[in-house]
């Protein structure tokens, strides 16, 4: 695929990558759709538009880095890798099978293409900070993404890291939290509340952006506004819906983690046609 | 079999702390390689990593109290090629990092370093929050790791050396206390081969870090009453050296294992396995019996809890008599 920054060709992507996580979580019976369909922008909007990164030199020393940190959201990364040809398209419904590069979580020794192995929630914003911390060291012009969850950020650990990218100006890495508002056991606000969610970073002196992170332009807008943003770290508070795009699944945290049945599967792929 | 050398007995003279070996080390290493980097857990003169953020600043990263965090930073950096070598109590590094030890590190084989210094009990008058005594059950049991317990200054600097130069995620354990000279500085280390240091044909003494010096005092011992005692000082707790321990339980037919560690979870229960493996002798094991210690000054504690030269060879006694 070549890269694109055309907000309606982004969203084309956008939809064919949904019609994709649906067919592989159906195929695999078991996974998680509902935070790969409310990240579907967020990440087709990273690998298409705004990472430097070249599939025919996945260790480009300079490449920015991306990394899934709510890594149990691996089928949308694995849809849009595959379609730049980090790996192959045909073995996508081979996901969660013995022997498959497609583990049920991101797992380098599989995908070497991967910049890390996540599955247990709060780690990817620190391996982030160190991949930035490696790269200024290197006057490298290197940026390190990082996709949170909102339940994600219930770890402690997630706010040992802010303040620890706050403290060293790691104006390198850009996080986005996908504040789809549900968590496996439910609604974040009864698992365990996350307001005020953008002051908690502000007063983590974080740059703190909020949008729509299902509106690609605005997207765009954020990530430009990251990169410009010096002295500081950048994370983007995109208000999503778990489930987007399939009328039954958003919404509903039944479908955090459980796999669509044939049957939802063809509706789910009408409703994305 | 040839004849062992005589020994005379030893004198232990006391030299610096493992940990502020692994500190002068570190600092070497910062010089020799650009991409070694440091991080601590506000314990930077504790576990002499200060040095280095001293002459190296842009190199050292100080993390706060977040030993979570740290590891995971570490494997960030490691990802990108850096060498890093983060460092805390090992009670909190071991502890508190080991889920991120296990997920960013272990599994996914990635080239950091950590380095627990205050391990033991002889930490003294800090008291049992701070004593690890668990690290090396802990250490060992992420796979793929390779957990190494050098027994003085001059084994910890070739081992830190070593651990720069080895690809894959590795720990270090280090000690408080000022540790009783063994080496010299010419004596050389590879990760793996563990040393024996004194030859005997009756019963071998297998230790590891404070242990080992306890171990030659013992077979000093042992050697007046008649009894013949190899100490073998097996730094490389993982991977573990099976021919050298696989030789001792052939050729001595019986062995003491001795460390200042949980004694049902570390290096005995290892050194145990490989000998059942291979050639199944009587076994006796020295260390910390299923409770934590206290404080108090550290000679006072290793004496109290069971940890000296005289222990080892009442061990060595015991299993001799059960020795076919």
């Amino acid at each position: 695929m070549q890269k694109t920054s055309n907000p309606a060709e982004l969203a084309a992507i956008a939809k064919q990558m949904r019609r994709e996580v649906i067919g592989m979580i159906t195929e695999a019976k078991s996974g998680h759709p509902g935070g790969s369909l409310s990240a579907t922008e967020i990440v087709v909007t990273l690998f298409c538009d705004v990472l430097r990164h070249d599939p025919a030199n996945p260790k480009w020393k300079d490449r920015d880095r991306f990394i899934l940190s709510k890594g149990h959201c691996c089928p949308i990364l694995y849809a849009v890798m595959a379609e730049f040809g980090y790996c192959p398209k045909d073995q996508l419904n081979t996901l969660r099978k013995m022997g498959s590069i497609y583990q049920g979580h991101p797992d380098v020794r599989f995908l070497p293409a991967l910049e890390a192995s996540t599955g247990s929630l709060g780690e990817g914003l620190s391996l982030a900070i160190g991949m930035g911390l490696a790269a200024r060291l290197d006057q490298s012009p290197a940026r390190s993404y990082v996709v949170l969850g909102d339940g994600e950020i219930q770890e402690g650990q997630i706010w040992e890291a802010a303040m620890f990218g706050a403290k060293y100006k790691l104006d390198n890495v850009c996080a986005v939290l996908d504040n789809n508002r549900i968590q496996l056991d439910g609604f974040v606000k009864d698992i365990m509340p996350l307001a005020p969610l953008v002051d908690k970073w502000r007063s983590f002196n974080w740059h703190t952006i909020e949008l729509d992170g299902h509106n690609i332009a605005a997207l765009q807008r954020g990530f430009a506004e990251a990169a410009a943003t010096k002295g500081r770290p950048t994370i983007l508070i995109a208000h999503t819906i778990k489930g987007k795009g399939v009328s039954f699944m958003e919404n509903n945290p039944k479908f955090h983690g459980t796999a669509p049945t044939r049957e939802e599967c063809a509706r789910a792929l009408q409703e994305l046609a | 079999m040839a004849t062992p050398p005589v020994r005379t007995k030893y004198e232990l003279r006391l030299g610096a702390a493992t940990r502020e070996a692994f500190g002068k080390a570190l600092v070497e290493l910062g010089a020799a390689n650009q991409h070694v980097v440091v991080l601590d857990a506000d314990l930077s003169k504790s576990t002499y990593t200060a040095e280095f953020g001293k002459q190296f600043p842009e190199r050292f990263f100080e993390c706060g109290i977040a030993e979570a965090n740290m590891v995971a930073i570490g494997a960030g950096l490691a990802c990108s090629g850096k060498i890093p070598f983060a460092s805390s109590f090992s009670a909190f590094a071991l502890n508190k990092g080991f889920e991120q030890l296990r997920v960013t590190a272990a599994f996914p084989r990635v080239n950091l370093k950590i380095v627990g210094t205050h391990s033991g009990i002889s930490i003294g008058e800090d008291g049992p929050s701070q004593m690890s005594i668990e690290d090396i059950s802990l250490a060992c049991s992420l796979a793929g790791f390779a957990a190494i317990c050098p027994a003085d200054e001059f084994a910890m600097t070739r081992l830190v050396h070593a651990a720069a130069a080895y690809d894959g995620p590795l720990f270090i354990r280090a000690g408080r206390a000022k540790a009783p000279v063994i080496y010299s500085a010419d004596q050389e280390f590879s990760i793996g081969k563990a040393v024996q240091i004194a030859d005997g044909s009756d019963v071998t003494l297998i230790a590891c870090g404070l242990l080992v010096a306890e171990s030659l005092l013992a077979a000093d011992l042992l050697d007046a009453e008649g009894i013949s005692a190899r100490v073998i000082d097996l730094h490389t707790i993982k991977p573990i050296d099976r021919d050298m321990i696989a030789r001792a339980a052939a050729e001595t037919g019986a062995i003491v294992v001795a460390e200042e560690h949980l004694v049902d979870s570390g290096l005995g229960v290892r050194v145990a396995q490989v000998v059942a493996e291979t050639h199944p002798a009587a076994m006796e094991f020295v260390g910390i019996e299923n409770t934590y210690a206290e404080s108090g000054p550290p000679d006072a504690l290793l004496d109290k809890y069971g940890l000296r030269a005289k222990n080892v060879a009442e061990a060595a006694r015991r299993a001799l008599k059960r020795k076919r």
